[in-house]
């Protein structure tokens, strides 16, 4: 890398020429920021001015380029260099746009610019343009975790895109639940009738795909690495054990029934009549074409009772607390099987809710009724049996009153309980405080585990993926549905949550197209979502590392192992440049090329601390980048004010703050201090998943630093921000500078 | 505005909704070559439209901000607003389209300094807040609008205050004589994400939206809803004013009947448990709101945000559908006629607002695609080897909530993928 070069350039347009004296801020950036050129124009980001800053980097040598124009959310098509850093110093929305234009905030005004020119120049200074690392070598094959409709879709999907795969299925055949099934919900209108499951005609697919290997009856005993280079030790029930490569991995480990033994107040055990959805659909198969018999003593089957939701929906202990989304559609099939047999079979079906969403599920639920299918909303009160058939107590919710049927057969809807493997949180929470404590102990290994691994990975924090609510295991649910906390590795199906056949063949279409995604980024050297396309990674300086690994047990995704040493071991690929390792590390030895300890710190360093008697405090804010921010760039368009003392830096994520930008300004005279990151806890909307909490934890223990300084609590703030707090957010700023205003200047001022 | 260079390896994405950027960024993340059209003058669709998401609460605009960042970060992606696809011939693996598109009568000078916005006069009812409120004749469509670059309403053209608007510009950014722009392109995929309208609620006769006042719809409720909506964040009944305390909220408002639209919309009873908690948010205990419904479809995990609502006690569930609305004259309360199937109860419930949550319905009807597509009854794109390399995502395949939507557009981004790359012939 050849010598930085910095160019300034300060925009007069949108006001700014107006509003502010640029030639001082041209000054500034010469002299204190050190520019070797700096240039004002009328309008930056027009095709001139842009011409201006193309020119000086072709012709002048320059490589850091400082635009002091509008934020970094603006006109990014205009400034948009390749080869050199770019720092946006936001004059407009986070100067001009929030102060009042009168003479007497003049003064403070034209000092906010100024500090931010300064604060460009000592940013830009520290940054380095990151250096695509690319990995030819990467494997572009994708492993598939479990053959079930998920897993043969996610592998059919991703060989027709061209990608060569591997399927790896615990057991003796490809199909899974779906392969136990007489028929499926259709998936074609007019969907009416059952339609044939797919699963024989899929796996034919998939054995006359070339670019497919299946091997069955295996599991995985080993898996390491990272996106473009895992390897995966794929162990045969016969003892073999093979290792290959893989670029990335779906996990469609399914689900399993849930165990319908838990239900005895629903006759369950009491009497072979009474079946789960399963049970059902092996008795249809063992009748053929002929009539369904009742297991018990093989009487035709004239009546059956269908309970929706056993077992499910229902905060009992044992029971699942959600809706399994597809049972409701199965049990209307179910009866289908029945009624297309035979009309004069009595099928009621039993609900609470009946939910057939969309198109396909109302069309298809139409068609029941239509076939004679009884819909009733009620509620079981007791199943009893004296061996053959059951007689069922029910409420009717409708009628009002308690009604008592013999039925020659109950199928209980039950639920779907994912294959997720080992719930590492639960197993090994990771102890942030005793990080340093625990040496010698390498995370959950040394704790039993009662459930069996899908992946058995040997990251530093667990063998499986991290799970979000009853065992499945999502993430950012609504806007980025794939986004696991583990790079390249994608659940897909009833493990991710629970879903119909439908569904999972899209959600597993989606999630090859993840997979192929991380490949060709791993190749590239990308980062994967959400800084997709960041070519910045992390390093450390091994000489001054303790060793204490605090940034392997925060990182929100898993990506950091340990080596026999005990040092950490950045895996590239698996990280996702949120900078939660930068901001752990007490020793500060974590750094990206272009977002480091220095480069925030260095801005905090070089804003003018005027001194105590000036009364002109400072209030240093770092802002998420994704929420916060542009919370307050939307203030400030939309005519919001804040306070002229503020000096707002925006961080890739409030878990890359490092508590020493915290105490450096505090020990350089910053008068108050105000963080802002988005929500955590089970309703997270930080878009690094522990990022934010990570922040909160660290700054809950700012408190003995403020004291061992003699200084106020309340001069460090921190806070949950959401990106439509328009109005809190400069009001959190603002009220920093009353509190400020009440407690006075801190005396750290020279 | 520059050439745009598309081959039969790139793919085009109409809809530049959740699902419209979902694929077309998804695509472009994995090397390919989109161009996504958006008939609007900025992208984000209904989910700009959105105060919040069910389950989390949590607010659309920040998952939105990461879809614009990704989008202004990749250049493989090229965006192309206020157009519309007009035609479409050719094959898989090759397709000939036809765009068009209309003026912004703003070129890409814009610093969206918002000068142009102060100069004009003219206000015009707000599409962004369904005409709740008005907007300027010369405006940027909401916050978050991106391209971030305002838009002159064609209704201004030719009157003083375009000229208004002209000099108010320091950035010769306005210019007034552009004119509809026809362009022709190549591609190989079509993704087609033109996502859902709100079912006309006029047409539910026996309701009265287009008679009663205090009688509106989940999408306009929705906006109230917003602090930076048309009412800044408070719920008014549109009659006087008057804060809306007492809620109905009646579900299937346009589904699953017959008589309007066959499907269920799926959105519409999370949307409404969402809203009850508006009521809470806003008013404390002091508030009602009754849930008329057939079934509560709050689906698979979710069920719990269902569970924590119905533990609300301020939140009744009637399950009816209701049979007609009628209005006091003196209130300008709107009165529920129906019958409370669960044991068979009639009712005459007057509330002071009710909320229709209305039926999603594809945005483009049978017969106006600009190339032949096999619909399903309901008019959503089925996934048929007949469509070619035409493929729907979003709500354009069905009436999906928005995690769906990402779900489908993700996998329908694969789809036009393995097109593309047949067309290239890639070995990986």
């Amino acid at each position: 890398m050849s010598e930085a070069k910095i160019g300034a350039y300060i925009c007069k347009g949108c006001g700014l020429g107006d509003r502010l004296d640029t030639s001082q801020l041209v000054t500034i950036a010469e002299r204190e920021g050190k520019a070797a050129i700096a240039r004002e124009h009328d309008f930056l980001c027009s095709e001139a001015g842009v011409q201006m800053i193309r020119d000086d980097i072709a012709n002048e040598g320059v490589n850091r380029v400082v635009i002091a124009a509008c934020s970094r959310r603006a006109k990014t098509d205009a400034f948009d260099f390749d080869g050199v850093c770019i720092n946006r110093t936001n004059l407009r929305e986070g100067v001009i746009w929030v102060r009042p234009d009168t003479d007497e905030d003049r003064e403070t005004t034209q000092e906010m610019a100024a500090d931010y020119v300064r604060m460009g120049c000592a940013e830009i200074k520290h940054m380095n343009p990151p250096t695509p690392n690319e990995k030819t070598d990467a494997s572009s094959r994708i492993l598939v975790v479990g053959g079930g409709i998920s897993g043969m879709t996610a592998a059919l999907e991703a060989a027709r895109a061209g990608y060569p795969v591997t399927l790896v299925e615990k057991s003796g055949q490809l199909g899974g639940v779906a392969a136990e099934l007489v028929k499926r919900v259709p998936e074609r209108a007019p969907y009416a009738d059952p339609e044939d499951t797919g699963v024989a005609a899929l796996a034919a697919e998939i054995e006359a795909n070339e670019l497919i290997e299946v091997c069955l009856n295996s599991t995985l005993a080993r898996t390491s690495g990272a996106p473009g280079c895992f390897s995966a030790d794929i162990a045969t029930e016969s003892g073999t054990t093979r290792t290959e490569n893989f670029g990335a991995i779906i996990q469609a480990s399914g689900f399993k029934p849930y165990d319908a033994s838990q239900l005895p107040e629903l006759g369950y055990g009491k009497t072979p009549d009474v079946v789960d959805q399963m049970g059902l659909e092996a008795l249809v198969r063992a009748a053929g074409d002929g009539p369904v018999k009742r297991p018990s003593d093989g009487k035709e089957v004239e009546r059956v009772l269908f309970v929706q939701c056993a077992g499910q929906r229902s905060q009992k202990e044992g029971h699942l607390p959600y809706c399994s989304g597809h049972c409701c559609l199965t049990s209307i099939k179910q009866a289908m099987y029945f009624k297309d047999r035979n009309r004069d079979i009595d099928t009621e079906i039993l609900y609470t809710d009946l939910r057939t969403p969309g198109a396909p599920g109302e069309d298809f639920y139409r068609s029941g009724q239509q076939k004679g299918i009884t819909f009733v909303k009620g509620v079981v009160e007791d199943v009893a049996s004296s061996g053959n058939g059951a007689k069922v107590k029910y409420k009717d919710i409708i009628l009002d009153e308690t009604i008592e049927r013999d039925v020659d057969l109950v199928v209980l809807a039950t639920g779907m309980v994912p294959n997720s493997g080992v719930d590492i949180e639960a197993v090994s929470a990771p102890n942030v405080e005793g990080a340093e404590d625990d040496a010698g102990d390498n995370g959950g290994d040394s704790v039993e585990i009662p459930v069996e691994s899908i992946l058995n990975l040997t990251y530093r924090q667990g063998k499986d993926i991290p799970q979000l609510k009853y065992g499945f295991t999502d993430s950012h649910f609504i806007c980025f549905p794939y986004e696991s906390r583990r790079t390249g590795i994608y659940a897909t199906g009833p493990v991710r949550r629970p879903m119909d056949m439908m569904s999972a063949i899209e959600d597993a279409t989606g999630a090859a197209l993840k997979a192929i995604q991380a490949v060709e980024n791993a190749k590239l050297g990308r980062a994967a979502h959400p800084r997709s396309g960041d070519l910045s990674f992390p390093s450390f300086r091994k000489e001054g590392c303790t060793q204490c690994k605090r940034c392997t047990v925060e990182c929100p995704f898993g990506a950091i192992d340990e080596d026999e040493q005990r040092y950490p071991q950045f895996n590239e690929s698996r990280c996702r440049r949120c900078g939660t390792c930068m901001g752990a590390c007490p020793v500060r030895v974590i750094s990206f090329e272009n977002y480091s300890v220095d480069t925030v710190g260095q801005q905090i360093k070089n804003v003018d601390i005027p001194d105590e008697f000036d009364e002109k405090p400072r209030i240093l804010v770092l802002a998420c980048e994704n929420d916060a921010y542009p919370a307050l760039d939307m203030a400030a368009q939309s005519g919001q004010q804040y306070s002229q003392w503020a000096r707002v830096i925006p961080v890739r994520c409030l878990g890359s703050v490092n508590t020493i930008w915290v105490t450096d300004a505090l020990n350089s005279g910053y008068d108050g201090v105000v963080l802002m990151g988005c929500q955590k806890g089970e309703n997270y909307q930080c878009h690094f998943v522990k990022g934010s909490e990570m922040a909160h934890y660290r700054m809950s223990k700012i408190d003995d630093t403020l004291s061992q300084l003699n200084l106020e609590k309340e001069r460090v703030a921190t806070y949950e921000v959401a990106i439509t707090d328009i109005e809190r957010a400069p009001g959190l700023i603002n009220e920093m500078a009353e509190t400020i205003d009440k407690i006075g200047m801190s005396p750290f001022k020279f | 505005m520059s050439e745009v260079i598309a081959t039969n390896q790139t793919i085009l994405v109409v809809g530049g909704g959740i699902a419209g950027m979902t694929a077309a960024l998804e695509a472009a993340e994995c090397g390919k070559q989109v161009i996504l059209v958006e008939k609007n003058p900025s992208v984000g669709g209904r989910v700009g439209q959105l105060y919040k998401y069910f389950p989390k609460l949590c607010h659309p605009k920040c998952g939105l901000e990461i879809n614009l960042r990704r989008m202004k970060a990749n250049r493989n992606l090229r965006l192309l607003t206020m157009t519309e696809v007009t035609a479409v011939t050719g094959e898989a693996g090759n397709y000939q389209v036809s765009l068009r598109t209309q003026p912004r009568y703003v070129t890409e000078n814009c610093t969206a300094c918002g000068e142009c916005a102060r100069a004009v006069e003219a206000e015009f009812d707000n599409e962004h807040n369904f005409g709740l409120g008005k907007r300027k004749g010369a405006y940027l469509p909401y916050s978050l609008a991106y391209p971030m670059r305002y838009v002159l309403d064609p209704r201004i053209i030719g009157t003083d205050d375009a000229t208004r608007a002209k000099e108010a510009c320091k950035y010769d950014a306005i210019d007034l004589d552009m004119q509809p722009q026809e362009t022709q392109i190549t591609v190989g995929a079509i993704i087609w994400a033109t996502g859902w309208r709100p079912y006309d609620a006029a047409r539910i006769q026996p309701y009265g939206y287009d008679r009663f006042a205090n009688v509106i719809t989940s999408v306009e409720f929705e906006r109230m809803a917003d602090p930076h909506g048309p009412t800044g964040g408070k719920l008014l009944r549109p009659s006087d004013g008057k804060e809306a305390k007492n809620v109905a909220f009646i579900q299937c408002a346009g589904s699953r009947d017959r008589n309007h639209l066959k499907h269920c919309s799926r959105i519409c009873c999370m949307a409404t448990l969402k809203q009850t908690t508006y009521l809470r948010d806003k008013y404390g205990d002091d508030f009602k709101a009754s849930v008329y419904y057939i079934d509560i479809r709050a689906i698979d995990r979710i069920d719990d945000f269902y569970q924590k609502v119905r533990a609300d006690e301020n939140v009744s569930f009637i399950k009816s559908k209701v049979a007609s609305i009628t209005e006091d004259r003196e209130t300008g309360n709107p009165v529920l006629n129906g019958v409370d199937t669960e044991g068979y109860h009639r009712y005459s419930n007057p509330h002071d607002l009710v909320v229709l949550a209305i039926g999603m319905e594809p945005s483009v009807p049978a017969g106006e695609f600009p190339v032949d597509v096999v619909l399903n009854e309901e008019g959503f794109v089925q996934q048929d080897e007949a469509n070619g390399a035409f493929f729907a995502a979003g709500c354009s395949s069905d009436a999906l909530d928005v995690n769906r939507a990402v779900q489908n557009a993700t996998a329908s981004a694969l789809r036009a993928i393995q097109v593309v790359n047949r067309v290239a012939g890639t070995e990986v």
